[in-house]
């Protein structure tokens, strides 16, 4: 399946190089842009295999959700520190010398251990999409109480999130 | 399509996220980093999911993009909070317990 590789590759060099330019973009408007690059590509390559109904939840939760809370987040804190001077060398060094490291690590474990694993090996029929309708009944049967307690977790955020977040009275 | 493909896409967003977590000062910015951080896991799961023929790497993956939604709307609070009485995001200021 070359059609497959070349846009996993097109997918994936568009997403690491935007996900570089959030971290290192002055700009912290370009970098919540940049991040709605990643996260759309995240979810591409969830509909690449074959995970639809986590594909279109990413663009949903993340892209339509977390997304313009980030932008209310940055609008709300405009100051002088948006162009941020940023990252001082006595640390920038220190943190890229502890990402390549970790990078190094996780990449020579993945490729002493799964080179040349077929993502379908395990299917004689080659990939075959995990339809909405399986992960409903799985969601709704076996993980039924952990989806209870995340909906309840979501309950308490949104209500945290308000508790913090507001005024005080007559402050 | 290779396994592996998948997974070393998830290192490299981790570390790149891990790298902005360690150098950025702004706490939004931090925030968006940790971001890249979960998103790379969630690749990681539905990889691993497809690859053993289970929906659950999938199920692992929404309760993770739930999670995640939820420690968004906490964090922002948290530095919409600090804004509000420092009028600065800058998280090298916050040092009130710094020993």
């Amino acid at each position: 399946m070359i059609a497959e590789h070349v846009a996993f590759g097109i997918i994936a060099a568009v997403m690491v190089a935007a996900a570089v330019r959030v971290v290192t973009t002055r700009d912290i408007m370009h970098a919540a842009l940049y991040l709605v690059i990643v996260l759309a590509g995240v979810a591409a390559l969830f509909l690449l295999v074959g995970a639809e109904f986590t594909g279109i939840t990413q663009v949903l939760i993340y892209i339509g959700a977390v997304i313009v809370l980030f932008l209310f987040g940055i609008m709300l804190t405009r100051s002088d520190f948006d162009q941020d001077e940023e990252t001082d060398h006595k640390r920038k060094f220190p943190a890229i010398l502890t990402a390549l490291l970790l990078l190094a690590v996780m990449v020579g474990a993945l490729v002493d251990r799964f080179t040349d694993v077929k993502l379908d090996a395990n299917l004689p029929g080659g990939q075959v999409p995990q339809t909405t309708a399986q992960v409903s009944d799985e969601l709704f049967s076996q993980y039924i109480v952990p989806f209870e307690a995340v909906s309840v977790l979501l309950l308490a955020a949104l209500i945290g999130a308000i508790v913090i977040a507001r005024r005080e009275e007559g402050g | 399509m290779l396994l592996n493909e998948m997974l070393l896409l998830g290192a490299v967003l981790f570390c790149i996220g891990v790298y902005g977590v360690l150098a950025r000062r702004n706490g939004v910015l931090v925030l968006m980093s940790i971001e890249l951080i979960l998103n790379a896991v969630n690749i990681n799961l539905v990889a691993f999911g497809a690859f053993h023929d289970t929906v659950q790497g999938q199920i692992f993956a929404l309760f993770v993009i739930t999670v995640a939604a939820a420690e968004v709307g906490i964090g922002l609070a948290i530095v919409l909070l600090l804004y509000r009485n420092r009028r600065s995001i800058d998280l090298d200021q916050v040092d009130l317990m710094k020993g």
